[in-house]
């Protein structure tokens, strides 16, 4: 497959075919990367777009376009899976392009163009099944015109055209052009899940031949005629500003041609990235400060810990709480504590941009098109319709190349040069200028009856709100759902439960890390949990268990977990494990990790993960294990390393000598289970970090005893 | 100054400093961008080229120290990713990003060259120092001992099973031996 970038007149003529695609089809001057481009094969191949997402040329080439962000998660080679099903056509048939920024290829869960909340599948599903069947029912019907027979009586097979009757056929190739002008019909039903031959098959990934020979192209590769490189001096506080700067023996290094001052500090610009890397350490900068400066790590916990006396907002209220608190037989409370973490994708940010007087282009890894289109109009001084978005491959998102800070800094670049440039930043500013996961604390309560089940559930939030930094005013009554999720949705049959949230907000930018706020929350609800079957003296899978009785999808990734790691089965002398069961973008995940803990030398070593999820029709099992794989390894990361320390209102982590993440040699065993399930699908890219974290701390307690409430984990906690 | 590089097989001359690292004159000079940028301290790998053989941290390595030197990149591995770390990562599925795979793949190829049947023990050793966000190494280290398999039988890939190439075995959407799925 190849990836080759369209030409310009073909991406903007395919947009123009897919924007009246609803209506009436037209054909797109489009050239498929595969055929790359001369004007004579643009003459002798005219594709026809029959939708906004499918188009074949008449050498049967299957273009589909991809208008999700791949960066690891694989959703490319899933919308390719769901389109193939439902168009019939030939999976060695299919070629990919990344779209551009268009009102087609809005996300209905954003109602923008954008990746994230492990939306993809759960948003695609059914648009590109029914965009598929129909430009199916068009290429048939294109057939039976041709042959002047019932379409009824024809059949597709794997991009060719049959009519068994009078042993006719004909590929889609060969009518593509007639079938783009019929109507689109809006009846054509998708196929029974009975008939599937792609969907719900481990498929391989259509991106991996360009990733094992440095072929596929990164925001960070992107090659422009005339491009130079700039990097940016940041100032190293939080809301900081530039106060003055002398560029004097910036520019007397080698290779530096420019300096200029954007809105985020000052851009160094020279002719190769080490140059302006070099430059940039000889900028002399002085910074306005501002009010972040005195934030520090401990400061930020003692904010957090004084909120703790106010009522916050209800997040959830069932029962009274407080009344059985205070008549439960046994009473626990406990405080739970998660740091700032960064993404650290292994792409650093980067973004090239092309500012001229009547558009703008821009390159870049982003996962939210839409808004990088309107930042590079709003700041390139054009409107968002010349505005144009090269998605190139994600080297890792996360969440974090949500954000269009860097698309903005290299269009500012970019005008302030009148030529094209390319921001890259270093790991130290990917590690310092990072939209964080949110620090957060929480005081848990619970109380047990008598015989050890619990009677009341109460936990207070204090952390920064991420919707609210992003989207302001977009929270309703000070409850920013995503500070209390993982808690707020505790799926335990307890009668009295009380979940509140403060918001609190100490400065320091805070975005979408993924998994977003389950990733702390799920810390602490399933080791709170945990805590309470320990006080009521049950097994903590046991305990789980009987309270998930009204739970059914919650009880059967726990029970297929639990069976999967044989937790009726004793563990080898020095073995213990730990159980979690958490509720996630619409899917269910339940985790047993096992370990050893080495006592005097104060380490802990994860052996194997087990992991069960529930999320609906599965559209790619083989990416389903890839995606556990992926986000327990990012689980286990923080857990077990993951801590950016604010000093002086700035991150002391640089880069991934004092921010560690997990390496080969600590790779445990994973495996992966799916339930069987025909729901409607849901998403795989997140949901497997939460209950990781919490399934090592009770395993953690199951070998010392020792509960951990505060990460990462420290090695006195292993002690 | 001029220096003189011998880059896959092919000498090239470069005029940059002496000190400039090989990875920016990789990239930016040379537009070879198969070689990434992940941490400019060699603590990712990402920036993995083979000198001489040697897997080398292209992000701290003074151009000037390699000249003469037999440099080899990801573009370089193999001409139509027949190397059996690249059938075996494509077998495997290994990629999910993708973007320290070259790092990934120049670091397991060079760890082949001299230790035909690594361990997992010896695995670790020589991967520890290639970041991997996505948490492939699972499938790293499966890879890795499939490429052994492949480069001991080192006539046509195993599992090829009638497919011409690589990518032929890629593009079919059969099912796969898939760990666990239930």
């Amino acid at each position: 497959m190849s990836t080759a970038t369209v030409t310009e007149i073909g991406r903007r003529g395919f947009l123009k075919a897919g924007m009246t695609g609803a209506a009436g089809l037209m054909i797109g001057f489009y050239l498929p990367g595969r055929f790359e481009a001369s004007a004579e094969a643009a003459a002798t191949l005219p594709p026809a777009s029959l939708n906004a997402w499918m188009l074949i040329s008449s050498n049967d080439v299957v273009t589909i376009m991809i208008d999700k962000s791949e960066m690891g998660q694989g959703i490319l080679t899933a919308l390719c899976m769901i389109a193939a099903e439902e168009l019939d056509c030939d999976w060695k048939s299919i070629h990919t392009e990344f779209a551009p920024a268009a009102k087609e290829y809005f996300n209905p869960a954003f109602g923008m163009q954008g990746t994230g909340g492990s939306s993809s599948v759960r948003s695609s599903w059914d648009p590109m099944r029914k965009a598929g069947a129909a430009a199916r029912d068009m290429l048939l019907q294109a057939a039976a015109d041709q042959w002047k027979v019932d379409k009824s009586s024809c059949r597709t097979e794997n991009g060719v055209i049959y009519h068994n009757a009078s042993k006719r056929k004909v590929t889609y190739g060969s009518v593509a052009v007639a079938a783009s002008k019929l109507p689109v019909p809006t009846d054509a039903p998708p196929k029974d899940p009975k008939d599937y031959r792609i969907l719900g098959k481990p498929t391989k990934r259509l991106d991996t031949p360009d990733k094992v020979n440095g072929v596929a192209e990164f925001g960070l590769d992107v090659k422009r005629p005339a491009m130079v490189y700039a990097v940016v001096a940041r100032c190293p506080v939080f809301g900081g500003k530039v106060a003055s700067f002398d560029a004097t023996k910036a520019k007397a290094v080698p290779g530096v041609k420019t300096v200029v001052q954007i809105s985020n500090g000052v851009a160094v610009v020279a002719d190769n990235t080490w140059a302006a890397m070099q430059g940039r350490r000889a900028l002399e900068v002085k910074w306005d400060e501002g009010p972040t400066a005195t934030a520090s790590s401990e400061s930020i916990s003692k904010l957090f810990a004084d909120q703790m006396d106010k009522t916050g907002a209800e997040a959830r209220k069932e029962g009274d709480a407080a009344s059985a608190l205070s008549g439960a037989a046994q009473k626990l409370e406990a405080v739970y504590e998660a740091p700032y973490l960064a993404h650290a994708t292994m792409e650093p940010l980067n973004c090239t941009a092309d500012v001229r007087a009547d558009r703008v282009d821009v390159w870049a890894p982003t996962q939210f098109q839409t808004v990088a289109q309107n930042m590079a109009a709003k700041f390139g001084g054009v409107k968002p319709e010349q505005a144009f978005i090269h998605t190139t491959y994600l080297g890792g998102g996360f969440g974090r190349k949500a954000g269009v800070d860097f698309v903005i800094e290299a269009v500012e670049t970019s005008k302030a040069l009148g030529g094209p440039v390319k921001v890259t930043w270093s790991r130290e500013d990917d590690m310092q200028h990072d939209f964080y996961r949110p620090a957060s604390y929480a005081k848990l309560a619970a109380g047990l009856g008598a015989d050890g089940w619990p009677v009341a559930w109460t936990t207070r939030v204090a952390c920064p709100s991420i919707m609210e930094a992003w989207f302001p005013g977009s929270t309703k009554n000070n409850l920013d759902p995503t500070s209390v999720e993982g808690v707020a949705n505790l799926p335990y049959s307890i009668p009295n439960i009380q979940v509140d949230y403060i918001r609190t907000e100490p400065g320091i930018p805070v975005g979408f890390w993924r998994s977003v706020g389950n990733s702390q929350n799920g810390f602490f609800s399933e080791c709170f949990v945990d805590e309470l079957a320990a006080a009521g003296k049950k097994d903590p899978y046991e305990f789980r268990k009987k309270l998930l009785d009204k739970a059914p999808r919650h009880l059967g990734v726990l029970e297929l977990a639990a069976q999967k790691a044989g937790w009726d089965k004793p563990l080898p002398a020095g073995r213990y494990r730990g159980i979690a069961v958490l509720f996630a973008f619409e899917s269910y995940a339940a985790q047993v990790v096992e370990i050893s803990v080495n006592r005097s030398a104060k380490t802990v070593k994860v052996h194997r993960v087990v992991c069960a999820v529930d999320m609906g029709r599965v559209v790619n099992p083989l990416t389903v294990e890839m995606q556990s794989e992926s986000a327990i390894v990012y689980g286990l990361s923080s857990a077990l390393y993951g801590n950016i320390k604010i000093a002086g209102g700035r991150v002391t982590q640089t880069n991934f000598n004092n921010y560690q993440v997990l390496r080969m040699d600590a790779m445990p065993t994973i495996e992966t289970y799916i339930v069987p399930s025909e729901e409607k699908p849901t998403g795989a890219g997140e949901l497997a970090v939460p209950p990781v974290v919490p399934a090592l701390c009770n395993a953690i307690f199951a070998a010392t005893g020792k509960r951990i409430r505060r990460l990462p984990i420290r090695s006195e906690d292993l002690a | 100054m001029a220096i003189q590089l011998m880059i896959n097989g092919k000498t090239q001359s470069v005029d940059v400093p002496a000190e400039m690292p090989l990875l920016w004159v990789l990239r930016d000079t040379l537009g070879m961008t198969g070689t990434k940028f992940g941490c400019g301290m060699a603590l990712c790998g990402a920036c993995t080229v083979h000198i001489d053989g040697q897997p080398t941290r292209s992000c701290i390595t003074p151009v000037s120290s390699v000249a003469g030197k037999k440099i080899t990149t990801i573009e370089g591995l193999s001409p139509d990713r027949s190397h059996p770390v690249q059938r075996a990562w494509i077998e495997v599925d290994v990629p999910q990003c993708g973007y320290c795979q070259s790092g990934q793949i120049m670091s397991a190829s060079a760890l082949l060259a001299t230790n035909p049947k690594p361990s997992d023990t010896e695995i670790d050793e020589a991967m520890r120092g290639n970041i991997c966000r996505c948490g492939t190494y699972q499938r790293i280290r499966q890879a890795i001992h499939r490429a052994a398999e492949m480069q001991k039988a080192s006539a046509a890939p195993l599992r090829l099973g009638g497919k011409e190439t690589a990518e032929d075995l890629l593009l079919e959407p059969e099912p796969v031996e898939a760990g666990g799925a239930a």
